[in-house]
């Protein structure tokens, strides 16, 4: 007992204090990639290498709609080493000196949004023969940036604002969130310091939190946990798989995101989404942080 | 190996159509027709061989024919057999070995569902991953698309073995469970307090990974390995990459075999920290929980400098790894590993210092070793019973055959044993990390990118923190693959958890489980 204790006090506080101050982030952390619209000169490699399909893009009339889904997007960086080798023979080619990437992985993982389309990017091109980009013609960050958190009523802040319970529900994850979900409750994350803790029964619960992609064999389980939970309640799709599918998309065993199936009130991108990431999410639902307006805008 | 080999042509001279060695280390047996139990029986008996798994591949398009595969060991060799049995697509049927061999049981149902291929006398046929209710489909079939939309539910649910008797009554759990962990079933028959009979569902998170990875290119299917059990991302992603790289011949950097080792250790050090807090904490000690999992955030911290991901995804890579590191981040490891060391010392002496907790941990879940020999339980939970297994040392790859480390190995079997089989292995690979820093070499991070040259076959395996993770691939033409075979830990140790509960009562079970912690989503895929 007395070592017990004798450690607690050398140890002191651990815990963090995010939301208040910005995480200690290692240096090499990957956030979002983030794109320059107007310098990207190819969409194309980027689109390649991507294994989620989160950069896409369609040619139509010598125009280019490229999207980029943060909702399928896992964090790999295989866009920007994609992207840099492009560059890097296209200036060889212009015999041209340093260039910049257009697309760079950030820091950011702030990124959780009440809107599905929030977390889409689209930009329109025309072409050169090559099929290059020559023009930027239009770039939008998402439709409803400028409405944060809309979605959710304010009563329902009121209601579950200070004091939350929440039921985690695996729909078919690969255990990856579930680890940083776990995290939330060690020392450093210490999501209890809100007033928010998870219970072992959706009839406790006020909010789901529901990993992916949802799987045929659980879609119904998924279903009777959301009716068993008593309203009001919120639902929060994690993860790039809980969001649409991510890797695993749709097929004939997984259903894609969990709003496939149920109602989502906010999604929480990443892969796994870290702890910082989750926490932020779950307090936009609560209402107790803004969805940063822009956060996901081009630089 | 190759006198066994020659053993077995003088032996089975019907049987045996041809010895190859396909990769270097890695044998494979063609035989004549689908019956491989005289030879399994030969190796298994007589030679004191270990099955480490079974599965099958639809060649009917290319060869008119299925293949099951019996891949074989034996202790102090390194060398791998792989029995190939065709089963003509007229005739799809093959004699299981379930009945004398019961770490069967599941891998050769697993072939009935994805392949249609029946295991004839196979003591309980019932399906066992596609779910009772699903349609007569058959997924891993080459003529079932990926996509296939099938239709709702229908037909009778799973029937669970009922318990009859005074007091005697079920506890159904799951598949949402209480606390933050996957998905899977627990059928309880209970008299009273203690457990008479444990049966399990799994399979809830199936979510078509085998099939998948028959579709993405293979630089993409890299980043589907990572999500086989999110939990052992790096070590299944190496393991994918080893099986490709073998397959295609690409030879790995030293370096990126030195870093690769490095990530490995500190997966299984990460992981094993959280263990052992957790396995505290499910007997009420929760102290030891919190500092776990402190301890564990400088281990993750540590991993994010090193990779970009607090979990090591999106650094393994086919031919090495994806980012090399600066000085400043070898230097981290050092540093990091000096703390945790000592703070995981201290993590143990807390939970040494309680009676109370050890009073729960012994004899709690026993798991014996001749049934752990006999199930054919791998990784932490059989050498806390005596199964001494560890592939780093008995088919090494990286750096491993150039290190010497110990492996843990206790016969008593409880929850406490396996508690200490991963506090010894947090202190081996912490000394597994420090050998491998201290020699790291200098040069390329990653092979250069190459195409995959179509109609290889390999296999590799690799010991993640939880046990002999194994992938066998085919590489098929442009850049993808024919087939991926998968084979986690844990599909081997699901039996051991219903052997290990057996008596015990109700409220142990959550420490039980925890002591195995076995991968559901690796399980189901």
């Amino acid at each position: 007992m007395f070592k017990i204790l004798q450690k607690t006090f050398k140890v002191g506080v651990a815990t963090a204090d995010y939301p208040g101050i910005a995480p200690q982030l290692a240096e090499q952390f990957r956030g979002c990639p983030e794109f320059d619209f107007d310098a990207w000169s190819d969409a194309r490699p980027a689109a390649e290498a991507c294994p989620t399909g989160a950069i896409a893009f369609r040619d139509r009339d010598g125009v280019r709609l490229v999207t980029v889904d943060y909702g399928r997007c896992i964090f790999c960086g295989e866009c920007e080493a994609a992207s840099a080798a492009s560059a890097v023979q296209a200036s060889a080619v212009q015999a041209s000196a340093t260039q910049i990437n257009p697309v760079r992985m950030s820091q950011n993982f702030e990124l959780a949004a009440a809107d599905r389309r929030d977390l889409v990017l689209t930009a329109e091109y025309t072409l050169h023969p090559d099929g290059r980009h020559a023009e930027l013609k239009s770039a939008t960050s998402g439709p409803s940036a400028e409405e944060p958190g809309k979605r959710i009523e304010a009563a329902i802040h009121n209601l579950l604002g200070r004091s939350l319970s929440i039921r985690q529900v695996d729909a078919g994850s690969c255990n990856g969130c579930e680890q940083e979900i776990v995290a939330l409750n060690n020392p450093v994350h210490d999501i209890e310091r809100f007033g928010i803790h998870f219970v072992a029964s959706p009839r406790h619960a006020d909010m789901l939190l529901v990993t992916g992609p949802v799987t045929r064999n659980m879609e119904l389980a998924l279903r009777k946990t959301w009716a068993a939970t008593p309203d009001p309640k919120v639902v929060v799709a994690v993860g790039a798989c809980g969001i649409s599918g991510g890797i695993f998309g749709t097929n004939y065993a997984s259903l894609g995101g969990v709003d496939a199936v149920i109602p989502v009130d906010v999604y929480v991108p990443g892969c796994p989404p870290r702890p910082e990431a989750l926490l932020y999410g779950i307090l936009l639902a609560l209402g107790q942080v803004r969805q940063r307006p822009g956060s996901l805008s081009r630089r | 190996m190759t006198t066994l080999l020659k053993e077995l042509r003088e032996r089975f001279p019907e049987q045996v159509c041809s010895v190859e060695e396909s990769v270097p280390g890695q044998f494979t047996v063609l035989l004549n027709g689908p019956d491989a139990t005289a030879i399994a029986r030969h190796l298994l008996t007589g030679r004191q061989a270990r099955l480490a798994t079974v599965f099958a591949e639809d060649r009917v398009s290319a060869e008119g024919v299925f293949y099951n595969y019996y891949l074989f060991d034996r202790p102090g060799d390194p060398a791998w057999v792989l029995l190939k049995a065709p089963i003509p697509a007229g005739h799809p049927s093959f004699p299981s070995l379930a009945a004398e061999l019961p770490g069967v049981n599941w891998a050769e149902r697993e072939i009935q569902d994805w392949f249609g291929l029946e295991a004839a006398g196979h003591p309980n046929p019932r399906r066992v991953a596609l779910h009772d209710n699903w349609p007569d489909v058959h997924p891993l079939r080459k003529d079932f698309p990926l996509d296939t939309v099938l239709p709702p539910f229908e037909g009778e649910r799973h029937v669970y073995r009922p318990a009859h008797g005074e007091g005697v009554f079920h506890i159904p759990v799951g598949p949402v469970h209480a606390g933050i962990i996957e998905p899977g079933h627990f059928d309880f028959a209970v008299a009273g307090e203690p457990i008479l009979y444990l049966q399990l569902r799994m399979f809830y998170t199936h979510k078509g990974t085998e099939k998948l990875f028959e579709r993405l290119p293979i630089p993409r299917a890299v980043f589907l390995a990572e999500s086989i059990s999110g939990d052992s991302a790096f070590s299944h992603a190496t393991a994918f990459c080893q099986a490709i790289e073998r397959a295609a011949e690409i030879e790995v950097p030293a370096r990126a075999q030195f870093l690769r080792t490095i990530l490995l250790e500190l997966e299984r050090i990460a992981n094993h920290i959280s263990d052992a807090g957790a396995i505290a904490n499910d007997v009420g000690f929760m102290i030891a929980n919190a500092h776990a999992g402190r301890v564990r955030e400088m281990v993750l911290r540590l991993c994010e400098t090193l990779t970009g991901s607090r979990v090591l995804r999106g650094m393994v890579a086919i031919g090495g790894v994806r980012r090399d590191w600066q000085r400043t981040q070898v230097e981290a490891i050092e540093k990091t590993l000096e703390v945790v060391e000592h703070e995981f010392r201290d993590l143990v002496a807390i939970i040494r210092s309680s009676n109370s907790t050890r009073d729960r941990l012994e004899r709690t879940g026993i798991l014996r070793p001749e049934k752990a020999s006999m199930l054919g339980i791998v990784g932490v939970a059989g050498r806390a019973s005596g199964v001494d297994l560890d592939v780093r040392r008995d088919h090494p790859y990286e750096v491993y055959r150039h290190l010497t480390f110990s492996v843990p190995v206790y016969q008593a079997g409880d929850v406490r044993h396996r508690l200490l089989v991963r506090i010894d292995e947090v202190s081996e690979s912490i000394q597994i990390i420090r050998a491998t820093v201290a020699h790291l070499p200098d040069g390329p991070h990653c092979a250069p990118a190459q195409p995959i040259p179509p109609g290889r076959c390999a296999l590799s395996a690799v010991e993640g923190w939880r046990g002999e993770i194994i992938h066998w691939v085919r590489t098929g033409d442009g850049n993808r693959l024919e087939r991926c075979k998968v084979k986690d830990p844990s599909i081997n140790n699901w039996p051991a958890i219903v052997e290990a509960v057996e008596g015990n009562i109700v409220a142990d079970f959550p420490v039980i489980n925890k002591s195995f912690n076995l991968s559901y989503s690796g399980t189901d895929r």
